[in-house]
């Protein structure tokens, strides 16, 4: 979704710079769009499962929430002098709790722009709330880079304390 | 001279030299090099094959795509309107080739008419402006992804289409163009309120650069949908494709 959604910011940049053609996939326009919106369903499939799964076994609740301001200021303390620790692993320190939960608003912001781009003339109330067709593009745009900056910061979370990794694809 | 020549007389003794001369292991290792050669080759194989699924399954969801927006388009959504302050200036010329290769329509042109209509008539442009004339002002989007705001005027499409006597339960309207372009709308999008047959753009005739001697608007559609220099209209039931969705733009292509 990345890599060909830089080959179709190539075709009309709405900023001073293009994407090396190295970064994108798709060989043209045409091919970067075929990608686009063919993979756009894989997102918007899991991230419907992964939502529907979260509120109706309340895990969301569970998992992410209470966040408090204290514990927060605590854990980047702790960050800072490289003593946070992990020894619950299926239990989030607040940093993670905020990081995926920012992420997960991201993805939603990242797909309803998507949509406004797409169908600005049938989502009339998704195209206001994003300031209109050419500030849409600027909305995917910035919402793209955050789900970037998530993945880098997360793959480096991930070597950093490689142990998660297991966890991760376990769920236990 | 040939190489054959030279290597013949002693061919089979040197192979056997050399035989001799590697030991077991660097045998194995000149087998697993072998092997994995043939891998590699295998591989590029399976790379091309590969390559044609990828992009037939692309175009399979494709075709999704368009069942997809066919079932999201609502006829009595509208496009939004600007006003007159709000157009870009100058509007942008785009086609599949430069502004200084434009061939003018001749000016005793007329407008072919074929397929599922009932009166196959040719129209000259005088009697396309004796109909009701309408123009609105509306954001052109680019499938490149930038977009600019027209004015655009001339004859409600589907007030056209009712008078040619198109059959409004066929599948596809499609044209074809002077300058070669081609490609064809959904019949939904054709009757839609918003789809202009223009003669104008900005209140003065269609000037060549913007498709004279007519355009068909559609501000529910992205730019390679809206076919400039229109020479024939005909409704069909097979769909016509175009010339950037033959290439893999989607067919559809609507917002």
């Amino acid at each position: 979704m990345i890599m060909s959604g830089l080959k179709i910011y190539n075709a009309s940049p709405i900023f001073d710079f293009l994407f090396p053609r190295e970064l994108t996939v798709g060989g043209w326009l045409g091919g970067a769009l075929l990608w686009h919106f063919a993979f756009m369903w894989l997102l918007v499939v899991n991230g419907l499962i992964y939502l529907t799964l979260n509120f109706y076994t309340g895990r969301v609740w569970k998992k992410f929430f209470p966040i408090s301001p204290k514990e927060l200021i605590k854990d980047v303390l702790d960050t800072l002098k490289g003593k946070l620790a992990h020894e619950d692993l299926s239990k989030y320190n607040t940093i993670q709790k905020l990081a995926y939960l920012s992420v997960i608003l991201d993805i939603v912001v990242l797909i309803a722009s998507g949509l406004a781009i797409w169908k600005s003339v049938q989502f009339p109330i998704l195209r206001d709330l994003m300031g209109g067709f050419d500030n849409a593009r600027v909305v995917h745009f910035a919402a793209m880079s955050f789900a970037v900056f998530f993945i880098l910061v997360h793959l480096l979370m991930v070597a950093l304390v490689p142990k998660t990794l297991l966890i991760m694809i376990r769920g236990k | 001279m040939s190489e054959k020549k030279i290597f013949n007389p002693h061919e089979k003794e040197i192979i056997k030299d050399v035989y001799k001369g590697l030991d077991l292991p660097t045998r194995r290792l000149f087998g697993k090099r072998a092997l994995s050669l043939g891998a590699i080759s295998m591989l590029t194989g399976c790379t091309l094959t590969n390559e044609d699924s990828i992009e037939e399954a692309l175009m399979v969801m494709s075709r999704f795509n368009d069942g997809v927006q066919s079932w999201l388009f609502d006829p009595n959504k509208m496009a939004p309107t600007y006003s007159e302050d709000m157009l870009t200036k100058p509007f942008p010329f785009n086609a599949f080739y430069g502004e200084d290769e434009i061939r003018p329509s001749p000016d005793n042109f007329k407008l072919k008419v074929s397929g599922l209509v009932q009166d196959t008539k040719d129209w000259t442009l005088d009697e396309l402006r004796a109909f009701p004339q309408t123009s609105q002002i509306t954001r052109h989007i680019c499938v490149e992804g930038w977009s600019a705001i027209g004015k655009w005027g001339g004859v409600r499409f589907s007030e056209f289409l009712k008078r040619i006597g198109a059959d409004s339960t066929a599948k596809f309207v499609g044209f074809r163009c002077h300058d070669d372009y081609y490609t064809s709308i959904d019949m939904p999008t054709a009757l839609h309120a918003q789809t202009l047959l223009t003669l104008t753009y900005a209140d003065e005739v269609l000037p060549p650069k913007y498709g004279y001697p007519m355009k068909l608007r559609m501000p529910t559609k992205l730019g390679y949908k809206n076919p400039k220099y229109i020479q024939e209209i005909f409704v069909t039931n097979v769909n016509p494709g175009g010339y950037w969705e033959d290439q893999g733009y989607n067919w559809f292509g609507g917002s």
